[in-house]
């Protein structure tokens, strides 16, 4: 087997058949998990997660963290519902003036790490209470979003067959994906950001323009976040500065869980989609075996965390051996 | 090292002084001394300690995410084997407030010596293999306590926050009785020596001698037990034990505090009394910001800036770029 093999492919093949096999034994004890309309459900109760960690999975690529995004998601909902409910300014108006704050805060935590050097993980941190602070400064009470457009992008769903639908946020989700797909894997960008996350001296040395894309790497995830939190206000109806609360840490093992390896260089953002839907499952799956309490869902998802990351661990050892072999 | 934080920290306390009447009265009361200053002390025990376990990890080029967890876990333990809360694995048996502190240190040396065989025997990356029992930690506390906040009353563990010794609450001693250990520890015996050998440079330790995966292991521990300390401390405060809340975001409270005291993020370098100076400063902040009736979120944005800034501070581009604008200045 060769190194690329089992870095990219090995790690993604294993989430899905997790996320295969959590399905079907969910399927098995529950007669009523696999239709149609369960699962367009965990795409619409994980939509703002998704669109998280799918801005996530690309600064994780160039090897950084970004710790910053669940207090993005209550700042941009609460700065939404604000805007819509006070202000009464227009949602579309609204939700741009949200993405547009995740840019100029991913603008400057990136320009912090990429122009000095700064550790990703404490600037994002800084970045984590600054958007907390603030959002709390606007208001510690959730806001209700009452607005006929809102209203009518709420209500309105995509029918499917088997009584079941697609609501708007799970449809923008799988948008977000389908672009962030096509970022990674046919722009430029996309490139360099695997490339820096292979090795940044080398990437410098390939002529690659290091700096600009790691900014532009961080104002990507920001911008997800924010719209995340946009997503969070259409599925609740509200803003709410502590909506997401803690999102990060699912995120990150969303991102983990999918195969992308946190040293970065390695991974992918359907790899990315297969970790949301693999947490979503086992969600979904404790609120049907009702006896199991909510927390079941933390500690679940840390196992899992722990058995990826040691799979990750074997991979990364199996490729180093297989790569020393190939050199001889 | 810590210069700055000292500096920032007087800084603070000589603008209450002038702010503030009477901040730093200090009276007497049935043999305690009450006071502003006393109170910050007091307050800022939990991160104090947490700082100190934490120091010695990011002195070790690693860092410890689930402190915060740590602590909760430690209080639902003691706080369990008190209450004894129906439904939880505590059911049934006498209330041991005796077993209180000596499991719930136990717990958090567990915790940490988990932390410890991820990162020096498997190898994981240091934020990646705390942050595994910083997302389950908090779901391992609310397993012990059947998902309740479990409340309880106990005179003698609540004293272990509430109770006073030579006129200075109970905490405050606790923290410098951690700092004495962990200086003498650090600075009497190789300890401090092999700690900072690990974390600046990992290969050269060991060809050196240095047993970098017991050093590794040894931290994660005893921040560990700092962790569980600090979460005893402010489980026996408000006599009950939530696992939501209890130590929520104090990880990056401590690692704020160990950055300001000027332990080298990168591992290497570490100064004690300079990461308790950072967790006074975070505190007295913080008592500032409530004296001063301006809206406690504010401290968040404030911290915001003192990480960032704390970090320019340190790093080598930015020291440049500063050095190059202002030719003659040195940096």
């Amino acid at each position: 087997m060769n190194r690329s093999f089992l870095k990219d492919k090995l790690p993604i093949a294993i989430t899905a058949s997790v996320l295969v096999a959590l399905i079907l034994a969910a399927g098995m004890r529950f007669p009523n998990f696999l239709t149609l309309r369960v699962l367009a459900n965990l795409l619409s109760d994980n939509a703002f997660l998704g669109v998280v960690a799918v801005g996530l999975t690309f600064v994780i690529l160039t090897g950084g963290i970004d710790l910053s995004v669940g207090s993005m998601v209550g700042l941009s909902s609460i700065v939404a519902a604000k805007l819509i409910g006070t202000a009464h300014l227009h949602p579309l108006l609204a939700l741009t003036v949200s993405l547009l704050l995740g840019a100029i805060l991913g603008a400057a935590q990136g320009f912090l790490i990429a122009r000095y050097g700064l550790p990703p993980f404490l600037v994002t941190l800084a970045g984590l209470f600054l958007c907390k602070g603030v959002a709390l400064r606007i208001s510690q009470e959730s806001i209700q979003i009452d607005h006929p457009f809102f209203s009518a992008v709420t209500g309105w769903s995509l029918p499917l067959p088997g009584n079941a639908s697609m609501t708007a946020p799970a449809l923008l989700f799988l948008l977000v994906f389908g672009v962030a797909i096509f970022i990674a894997r046919q722009t430029r960008f996309g490139r360099t950001i695997y490339a820096i996350g292979g090795g940044a001296a080398s990437a410098r040395l390939m002529g690659l323009n290091v700096r600009r894309t790691l900014v532009a790497t961080y104002v990507l995830s920001s911008i997800c976040a924010a719209f995340g939190g946009v997503l969070f206000a259409l599925y609740t109806s509200s803003g709410n500065a502590v909506s997401g609360s803690g999102l990060e840490l699912d995120a990150i093992a969303a991102v983990v869980i999918g195969g992308t390896l946190l040293s970065g260089g390695f991974g992918s953002v359907v790899g990315t989609l297969l970790g949301i839907l693999t947490i979503g499952v086992v969600q979904t799956a404790i609120t049907f075996e009702g006896t199991l309490s909510s927390w079941w869902t933390r500690i679940v998802i840390g196992a899992l965390l722990l058995a990826f990351m040691l799979v990750q661990k074997a991979i990364e050892a199996a490729a180093s051996r297989s790569g020393t072999a190939n050199a001889h | 090292m810590w210069t700055w934080a000292a500096a920032v920290l007087v800084a603070v306390l000589l603008f209450n002084a002038v702010s503030t009447p009477g901040f730093f009265v200090l009276t007497m009361r049935d043999g305690r001394i009450y006071g502003s200053l006393v109170d910050v002390l007091n307050r800022a025990a939990p991160v104090g300690l947490l700082s100190l376990g934490m120091t010695l990890v990011i002195a070790t080029g690693g860092v410890d995410l689930s402190v915060g967890a740590i602590m909760a876990i430690a209080g639902t333990v003691a706080a369990g084997l008190i209450a004894r809360p129906t439904g939880s694995p505590f059911q049934g048996g006498r209330p041991s407030p005796g077993l209180a502190v000596p499991l719930g240190l136990g717990s958090g040396v567990v915790a940490g010596l988990f932390n410890g065989v991820l990162i020096s025997v498997l190898e994981l990356q240091p934020i990646v293999a705390t942050l595994l029992l910083m997302v389950a930690g908090r779901g391992i506390a609310q397993l012990l306590a059947n998902g309740q906040i479990v409340t309880f009353s106990d005179v003698g563990f609540a004293g272990l926050a509430r109770n006073a010794f030579l006129g200075l609450p109970n905490p405050v001693w606790l923290m410098l009785a951690g700092l004495l250990v962990f200086g003498l520890l650090t600075r009497m015996t190789s300890v401090g020596l092999f700690v900072e050998a690990t974390g600046s440079n990992p290969i050269a330790s060991r060809y050196v001698g240095v047993n970098a995966r017991a050093v590794r292991l040894t931290v994660y521990a005893l921040s560990g037990l700092c962790a569980a300390l600090a979460g005893l401390i402010t489980t026996a405060d408000i006599q009950a034990a939530d696992a939501n809340n209890s130590g929520l975001y104090l990880e990056l409270d401590a690692i704020l505090a160990v950055s300001v005291g000027g332990t080298a993020l990168a591992g290497g370098r570490f100064s004690l009394v300079g990461s308790l100076i950072g967790a006074l400063l975070m505190q007295s902040m913080t008592t500032t910001i409530l004296t001063r009736g301006v809206a406690p979120e504010t401290t968040l944005v404030l911290k915001a800036a003192i990480v960032v800034g704390v970090c320019l501070l340190q790093a080598p581009s930015f020291r440049e770029a500063v050095a190059a604008r202002f030719g003659g200045l040195r940096t």
